[in-house]
């Protein structure tokens, strides 16, 4: 399978929108005709309510369901009865921090542990719930090049101050730092007993996941990011834990027996997923790692390394640019953010937009991090498969432009 | 393409971000507020000093915000001194778009009236 910009005719946006420069994978990702076709295919040819009815089509429709959670699993290494369907990571972050919300109140002498690397999704949920609770929160420090290890962890809280959960990114979505999620696993087990909740949105998309090697305890993702639809997410549950925890939702499809004043919750992956699901976005979403599974992940990501060391190399030789995340890239995804001197992070996306290329420009639901960088926004650059040099000449043009515009004053 | 472009980044508007008018903090407060614009983390502080007579005396604005954001308020903070307090809360949108005479477009309309949105909430609360 080719890569980069060979790639763009099987995506029609790149055919409607001629000359886009899309470097805006991290907020949300290009859509493959295939993805739009397995979806389309669905309503034209299987739709019916699954798991409810008899018939033979709602039968089909159950199995079409079941069969895209089953991809959805072999994808990061996992069991189909571990697979939640959600609507995003949003949504995911939001179940957990409510379905656990008993056992954080009951453990309200630990803390919550956070990091202040989290995007808006994965941060403010769990200060939410730790305020319900009446349980503390604490922040994991980062390391000196703004990545997050098992060392890390030490610096926290010895015991028996052990968290009662912890909630960490994979990857960070400003700097693109990689945390070493399968040590501080094992950390978090071993020394504080406690669940690990990773968000692996800006993962999952970028690089191969298996669940059983990092040992996570929960692990979200959004379909949007990688190729997907919008409105369909993942939750991966282990299987204790699906036991253990209550459903945060209620109602069709996710119940044993409902009786006059008590109900009982269905086993497997259906006790969270209450009301119709989107049949359509699961399917949509398999068909995205179909297409990623041909392309070849480990492929994907060198493809975008590649990228991000040419534009941070670019980058670097420039005086009036200065770059958040480890400079080498080492570690990274393929996320680069950045600031132009005198130049506000609007203004400059702004005037790039005009050179057909789309960038992030804001504090990318990221307040935390932005306060620890000491800046109000940065301009970021994320890369993804169907993304090549000639994007990046034409982000350095538009840097130009934009550096000769607030340079005439 | 190339006409819209010299049409934002106007000399004015980049004379107004590079060395914002009444940039400043005031000793003598009589109304102040703050408002943020969370798409983008963009901020500002107003404070307005009113005299006996119901019109504004000084303003003083801080904070931080795109060019198009700065000078709207920078422009805007000459405007409201020495107008009654009732008519900078009658100033409306049409008002700040004259001033920076350009069309900031849908996305950044948000950045041009956050300015005025912060010295009206700072009235609202007089």
């Amino acid at each position: 399978m080719p890569i980069g910009k060979s790639l763009r005719a099987g995506f029609p946006i790149f055919t409607e929108k001629a000359g886009l420069r899309y470097l805006d994978s991290a907020a949300t990702s290009q859509k493959p005709a295939s993805v739009m076709e397995a979806m389309s295919r669905y309503y034209s040819t299987s739709n019916a309510n699954p798991r409810r009815g008899v018939y033979s089509l709602a039968q089909e429709a159950t199995e079409e369901y079941e069969r895209a959670r089953g991809r959805v699993a072999r994808f990061i290494g996992a069991k189909s009865e571990e697979i939640v369907f959600v609507r995003n990571t949003t949504e995911a972050l939001n179940l957990l921090s409510y379905s656990m919300q008993d056992m954080l109140a009951k453990k309200k002498n630990r803390p919550v542990a956070l990091t202040r690397m989290e995007h808006h999704s994965n941060f403010v949920p769990w200060q939410q719930a730790a305020r319900r609770a009446g349980a503390k929160l604490a922040f994991v420090p980062f390391d000196a090049k703004k990545r997050i290890t098992a060392g890390n962890l030490g610096k926290l809280a010895p015991r028996p101050d052990a968290p009662s959960v912890l909630a960490i990114t994979h990857a960070s979505n400003v700097l693109g730092t990689l945390n070493d999620i399968a040590g501080i696993v094992r950390y978090a087990h071993e020394e504080w007993e406690c669940p690990v909740v990773v968000d692996a949105a800006q993962a999952a998309p970028h690089l191969p996941i298996d669940v059983k090697r990092l040992d996570a305890d929960f692990l979200a993702f959004s379909s949007h990011k990688m190729l997907g639809p919008t409105g369909i997410g993942v939750l991966y549950m282990k299987e204790e834990w699906r036991e253990r925890l209550p459903p945060f939702m209620s109602g069709g499809g996710q119940i044993a027996n409902v009786g006059d004043r008590t109900s009982t919750w269905a086993d497997g992956p259906a006790k969270f997923e209450a009301g119709t699901p989107d049949v359509a976005g699961a399917l949509g979403l398999a068909a995205a790692i179909e297409y990623i599974g041909r392309t070849g992940m480990e492929k994907i990501g060198r493809h975008e390394k590649k990228l991000a060391d040419r534009l941070r190399r670019a980058l670097a030789g420039m005086d009036d640019v200065e770059v958040y995340g480890p400079p080498d890239g080492q570690d990274c995804i393929g996320v680069v953010s950045f600031n132009l001197a005198g130049v506000h992070g609007h203004d400059l996306s702004g005037i790039l937009d005009r050179h057909g290329v789309a960038v992030r420009g804001g504090h990318h639901c990221a307040q935390p991090l932005m306060r620890m960088l000491g800046v109000n926004s940065t301009v970021r650059a994320s890369f993804y498969l169907y993304n090549d040099t000639d994007d990046i000449d034409a982000l350095l043009e538009g840097l130009d432009e934009a550096r000769r515009i607030f340079s005439r004053l | 393409m190339a006409d819209d472009k010299e049409e934002i980044y106007r000399q004015n508007i980049l004379d107004h971000y590079r060395s914002p008018r009444n940039f400043k903090k005031l000793k003598k407060i009589d109304a102040r507020a703050e408002v943020s614009n969370p798409s983008c983390g963009d901020r500002f502080d107003v404070e307005l000093a009113i005299g006996q007579d119901g019109r504004i005396k000084d303003i003083g604005f801080s904070g931080s915000g795109c060019a198009i954001s700065m000078a709207a308020a920078s422009m805007l903070s000459e405007q409201v001194v020495g107008r009654k307090a009732q008519e900078v809360r009658a100033l409306d949108r049409k008002f700040v778009l004259d001033l920076l005479g350009i069309d900031p477009g849908p996305s950044r309309l948000r950045c041009a009236l956050l300015g005025l949105e912060t010295v009206h909430k700072a009235l609202e609360k007089k």
